[in-house]
């Protein structure tokens, strides 16, 4: 086990209350295990307290990416939430705690 | 073949000045683009603007002009930026005055209006399943204009363009349009200079800012980041790097993290100007300091403009408390648990009640120490000013009232001002140009 932050970097990006996450694989040949372990399903349980409906991701093999969509309430939209993080800047670091 | 060299000046409105100088002085510039404009910030502009008709730019709109048309007049830099805000003409104005103050005279200052659909409101459609607000709330609604309008002004001889609401690739696309007299529907060019201006709009994000993370990621000199620019060719086709000196880094890493920044779908980024698709794009490195990106593509542009409805969303308050030394997690929790008690009763919306230092970002982490210090804070809407003082007041009283040694409290209430989004048809909307000569 280890932390995806060893194979991966991220940055979250807000529009209205939905929150982007992109995750890149540091090195070509870890792309393929990034998108076997990091899934729609582990990633809407790691980002469950936050969001209101299962992820969406985009894979995006040309960049070894992959493009995660979360929606968070309608209340948690950038120019409404009360979180102290009300963008959601610091989501990409939860991504990167995953034991992968 | 011909190239243009485009260059990012500020990615939001506080941004850092030096940078731009450092653009305009040693870049080499055709063009030089501010961003400056967030959704909210063209609300909060609108209400400034209702009190003074000769405001409602960008506050930083001087002192930002003072620094850079100096150089930007030697060098035959042009400007485009968003600090219009709420009131482009009266930007322009002010504008005229800087160039005329510096001597810059025959200075061609432009403004682009017309993105203001306040009166149209009869006209929105909802955008997604997002219900229309009520009337009664609407502060400012702005669409989001293309690229077009900003190639036109640069067509009829503008050195400085101001715009209000435009979409924030197309300040950098409607540049590229009017060197390259692209075809505004080939969607190839459109997508492909989309996504140079969408990887430029962010400046410092491009070239190591928002990035760095200490042993993984490291960054040089982040204290004096240089901003990122484009030698950007005829096919579309661009080379990213920024003046040679700077600090910072231009990365596959950085690249790769700012093409797909504040993206959905990588295949469908919507613009007025073109639906582009980034999943085929390529980064090659081709020094150390300089990034080949290519291959964006494009379909169709959508039918609709997008509209930013502000809406008075009534006001929030804040406080905050803190707790150190042994014990500190536990004074804490008491904290919270009083304060939950005295508010239950004052008709606060969604309050809210974190932990800083343990549980404020990412809710509470499992198998984590107990922290050395901890800060509570409590935020809530309100309706009524009298209740939202009321919060403040409990922290404030934790001082005397709550647990041991509570200590540095701060406490604000604001109004706020909330985005919704919506749609409207495009020949609804006229873009219209008007400009002036220092």
């Amino acid at each position: 086990m280890m932390k995806l932050r060893t194979i991966a970097h991220a940055r979250a990006g807000d529009k209205g209350n939905l929150v982007n996450i992109s995750v890149f694989a540091y090195r070509d040949e870890d792309y393929a295990l990034l998108a076997d372990r990091v899934t729609e399903e582990r990633v809407s349980e790691l980002f469950r307290e936050h969001i209101t409906r299962p992820v969406t991701r985009y894979c995006v093999p040309n960049l070894c990416g992959l493009n995660f969509v979360l929606q968070r309430r309608p209340t948690d939209s950038v120019t409404r939430s009360l979180c102290l993080d009300a963008h959601g800047k610091s989501l990409s670091s939860l991504m990167l705690s995953m034991e992968i | 073949m011909k190239k243009i060299r485009i260059g990012a000046g500020a990615g939001f409105s506080g941004d850092r000045i030096e940078p731009a100088v450092e653009l305009a002085e040693k870049g080499h510039l055709d063009f030089l683009v501010f961003e400056c404009l967030a959704e909210r910030t063209v609300a909060l502009s609108q209400l400034r603007k209702r009190e003074d008709p000769n405001a409602g730019f960008d506050p930083l709109l001087g002192e930002r002009m003072h620094a850079v048309l100096p150089a930007c007049r030697r060098n035959g830099v042009r400007v485009i930026s968003n600090m219009g805000a709420a009131n482009p003409r009266a930007a322009a104005r002010e504008t005229i005055g800087i160039a005329k103050r510096l001597g810059l005279h025959g200075l061609r200052v432009a403004c682009i209006e017309g993105d203001d659909v306040l009166h149209l409101k009869h006209a929105f459609r909802p955008f997604d399943d997002q219900p229309l607000p009520a009337d009664t709330t609407i502060i400012s609604s702005n669409a989001y204009l293309g690229a077009d309008a900003v190639a036109e002004v640069l067509d009829r001889g503008a050195d400085v363009v101001l715009v209000g609401r435009v979409a924030d690739p197309s300040l950098f696309l409607g540049a590229l349009i009017h060197a390259f007299g692209w075809n505004t529907e080939s969607w190839e060019s459109m997508g492909q200079g989309t996504a140079v201006g969408h990887l430029l709009e962010c400046a410092g994000q491009l070239t190591g800012g928002y990035f760095a993370d200490p042993g993984y990621k490291d960054v040089p000199d982040l204290d004096r980041l240089g901003f990122p620019l484009a030698e950007v060719s005829e096919d579309g086709s661009a080379l990213l790097t920024k003046v040679e000196g700077s600090g910072g880094l231009i990365t596959l890493q950085t690249c790769r993290e700012q093409i797909l920044y504040e993206v959905l779908n990588p295949s469908s980024y919507i613009t007025p100007d073109v639906v582009a698709d980034f999943t085929e794009v390529r980064f090659d490195q081709q020094t150390p300091g300089a990034m080949r990106v290519s291959g964006a593509k494009g379909k169709p542009r959508p039918q609709d403009y997008k509209v930013s409805i502000g809406i008075d969303d009534g006001l929030i308050a804040e406080g905050q408390i803190s707790y150190a030394g042994p014990g500190a997690l536990a004074r804490a929790e008491l904290a919270r648990q009083i304060l939950e008690k005295r508010l239950a009763q004052i008709g606060a919306e969604d309050l809210r009640i974190d932990l800083i230092g343990l549980s404020s970002m990412h809710g509470m982490p499992a198998d984590w120490p107990a922290p050395y210090e901890v800060r509570l804070r409590a935020a809530a809407r309100f309706k009524r000013e009298i209740d939202a003082r009321h919060l403040t007041r409990e922290v404030e009283s934790l001082y005397l009232n709550g647990p041991a040694a509570g200590a540095g409290v701060t406490f604000a209430v604001r109004q706020n001002i909330a985005i919704v989004p919506a749609l409207i048809a495009r020949e609804f909307v006229t873009p219209s140009i008007s400009m002036e000569v220092a």
